[in-house]
């Protein structure tokens, strides 16, 4: 009963101070899973937040899971998601109907028009973030052809983003596989040339 | 079937989302306002910035409260386990199994991949913002709000949420 509370304790902290989403809590909860009770080490945290990144979906609810997970199973797992997200849903939840209820005044009327070119500025931030992450990762040649095309597919041709993701993640898949298997054939081939050379 | 709808919406946006809470936003606002239409636009940019105002993670606030607005409390917590749960199952799933993939260069070279098209993603969703703010306050307002957050998030290093509270009040006086 004990790991439970612990468990749920430390995630609503790790929701509640965690601010600007997923990416951000992260510190957060190694703190709570490794220096404060001990659930796991710092490799160990590593490791698994490595792992959690290979999937899709939400960085810090895929962490909850498995850190709840590992200490008590499947209901631990749904004890520490809860425990990060509840909070700050009842908070929206809150928030957004005292605004809704006075809609019709025309102060929050000005209050969210104020507010959609701050929300403007912090998408076209995150867009420059992701473009110069791509250009390093990329090459920038890649990054602007791959770019354009994206924008040419969803925007004019009015596809779902869905299909661009899907084929470059299997283009991604089959390329990076078929290089790795490149090198392993160029060895398998060197080995078998100097043991030619040997007999 | 509104349920189906929205398991389907929030499941298909965090799947794609390969890379955490930030990239699957402009996912939930394609599934949401453009293919659904749950949503206008402006409704979409006022539940963002009020997830952005308050602590946690994102994708979870954008899920329930859509989720509740669309379908009430069953609505609510269709949109959640859709938005967690096949990425919590696949997690201890890896894990009961395997270690091996974490380097394994396919997923260093997928999670690459993405990153253009969510770029172009976000960018045509600010120009969107833009756009509209444009058409509501005009360009002198537009031109203060936008310009001044700029200087205040990237160059000052101001905290977001207290960003995001000025130009409410920026708005509830100026903006009416």
């Amino acid at each position: 009963m004990r790991t439970y509370w612990d468990l749920c304790v430390g995630f609503v902290r790790t929701g509640v101070t965690g601010y600007g989403g997923g990416p951000s809590t992260i510190p957060l909860i190694e703190y709570e899973a490794v220096k404060k009770y001990k659930w796991m080490t710092e490799e160990e945290f590593g490791e698994s937040l490595a792992l959690a990144n290979t999937l899709p979906g939400p960085i810090a609810t895929k962490m909850a899971a498995y850190v709840g997970f590992k200490i008590k199973g499947p209901l631990g797992a749904f004890v520490a998601i809860m425990a990060h997200i509840v909070p700050s849903l009842v908070g929206m939840l809150g928030l957004l109907g005292v605004l809704y209820t006075f809609k019709s005044s025309p102060v929050v009327k000005g209050m969210i028009n104020g507010v959609a070119p701050v929300v403007g500025v912090m998408l076209a931030v995150m867009a420059y973030q992701f473009f110069q992450k791509g250009r390093q990762g990329l090459a920038s040649k890649w990054m602007i052809g791959m770019s354009l095309f994206s924008l040419c597919v969803i925007e004019f041709l009015n596809l779902h983003p869905g299909f661009v993701i899907i084929l470059f993640l299997t283009s991604a898949f089959v390329w990076s596989t078929y290089k790795e298997s490149g090198k392993t054939l160029f060895t398998r081939k060197q080995i078998m040339r100097s043991r030619e050379e040997e007999l | 079937m509104i349920y189906w709808d929205i398991f389907w919406a929030f499941f298909i946006s965090n799947l794609l989302g390969y890379g955490g809470g930030p990239s699957t936003i402009p996912l939930i606002q394609n599934e949401v306002v453009n293919q659904y239409k749950w949503l206008t636009l402006k409704e979409f940019g006022d539940l963002l910035a009020m997830a952005n105002v308050l602590p946690g993670p994102i994708a979870t606030k954008m899920g329930g409260y859509i989720g509740y607005e669309i379908g009430g409390v069953p609505g609510l917590f269709i949109a959640l386990i859709a938005t967690i749960a096949p990425s919590a199952i696949a997690v201890i799933i890896l894990f009961a199994f395997v270690n091996r993939f974490k380097e394994a260069p396919q997923v260093k070279w997928m999670t690459k991949s993405v990153q253009p098209v969510i770029a172009i993603l976000l960018g045509v969703l600010a120009f969107q913002f833009f756009l509209t703010a444009f058409g509501e306050i005009g360009v002198l307002h537009l031109l203060i709000l936008g310009l001044g957050s700029l200087l205040l998030l990237e160059k000052i290093k101001v905290h977001p949420a207290l960003v995001i509270v000025a130009s409410l009040f920026y708005g509830g006086i100026f903006l009416h």
